[in-house]
């Protein structure tokens, strides 16, 4: 499991790398989290196009960060979301909130 | 209907255990060859009641998780066992959206996931003496008509 950290501007892109689960949901959690509170952060975008597993553990992970970047006026999105996880995604009610792309190009368009 | 293969795991409570036992599962049905999809609706759903059984069940305490499954010609039940907690109110608990920790960031949709990827879901469970889920699904794939 990684976070791959990067910028376009102030937008943070996170790319999760490898099963996103409860085992892994921490140190996801504390590596976007700790990106969140430098000054610079203000739109994040959650890549999980090298995602290769995610359960429900995941969309807690996602709907926490949303709730964070909120607070500090942000916008989040997430991209490159696979059939299976858009079925998560889907029956979670998650899609209400959170917008999916189909890639980094569009979602920084959107946002 | 005759199963034509069955296997037995028992292992500790810990979280790097929910990607072991759900890959378990996954390559034992890969012998009657099902479609991509099927593989990952299992492992998903493994990985709901596993990780249920060592977040809720024992609460981070140490305990054991049993999984058992057996095989069909086109077809898997699967169960997973813990000695823990228990459930009080199952009905509650398999609303979507239900959960006992909600600051732990959980979204209450386990159950929800084990019932789509998976044809049966039913839960045994006794406060004080722990969870029994029980799994079916048919691989649509596999079933000749
Ligand atoms: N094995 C278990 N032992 C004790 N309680 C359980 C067990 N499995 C589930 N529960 C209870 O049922 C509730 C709902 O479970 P479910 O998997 O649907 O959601 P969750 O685990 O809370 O969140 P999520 O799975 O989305 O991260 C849990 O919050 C917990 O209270
Ligand atoms: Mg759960």
């Amino acid at each position: 499991m990684k976070v791959k950290i990067s910028y376009k501007g102030s937008t943070l892109i996170a790319g999760i790398i490898g099963e996103l689960d409860h085992h892994s949901a921490e140190y996801i959690r504390g590596k976007i989290d700790s990106e969140l509170i430098k000054a610079t952060t203000k739109n994040v975008i959650l890549d999980f196009s090298k995602v290769s597993f995610m359960d429900s553990s995941g969309i807690g992970v996602i709907m926490g960060r949303y709730k964070n970047v909120s607070k500090l006026n942000g916008k989040l999105s997430v991209i490159n979301v696979n059939d299976q996880m858009m079925r998560i995604f889907e029956m979670s009610g998650l899609l209400k909130v959170i917008p999916t792309y189909d890639n980094i190009d569009v979602a920084m368009n959107k946002m | 209907m005759q199963p034509i293969n069955q296997m037995k795991l028992e292992f500790s409570s810990k979280s790097n255990n929910e990607g072991f036992a759900r890959v378990v599962a996954a390559a034992f049905v890969s012998q009657i060859d099902p479609t991509v999809e099927e593989m990952a609706d299992v492992k998903t759903a493994v990985s709901e009641a596993v990780t249920n059984a060592i977040i809720h069940g024992y609460e981070n305490s140490n305990g054991l998780v049993r999984m058992k499954c057996i095989l069909f010609s086109d077809a898997v039940e699967i169960f997973v066992e813990d000695d823990g907690e228990g459930i009080s109110d199952v009905d509650l608990a398999r609303q979507p959206m239900y959960t006992s920790k909600p600051e732990m960031e959980r979204s209450g949709m386990g159950f929800t996931v084990m019932e789509s990827f998976m044809d049966k879901v039913e839960v045994i469970s006794e406060v004080g003496k722990g969870t029994k889920v029980f799994m079916y699904k048919k691989f649509n794939s596999l079933s000749k008509e």
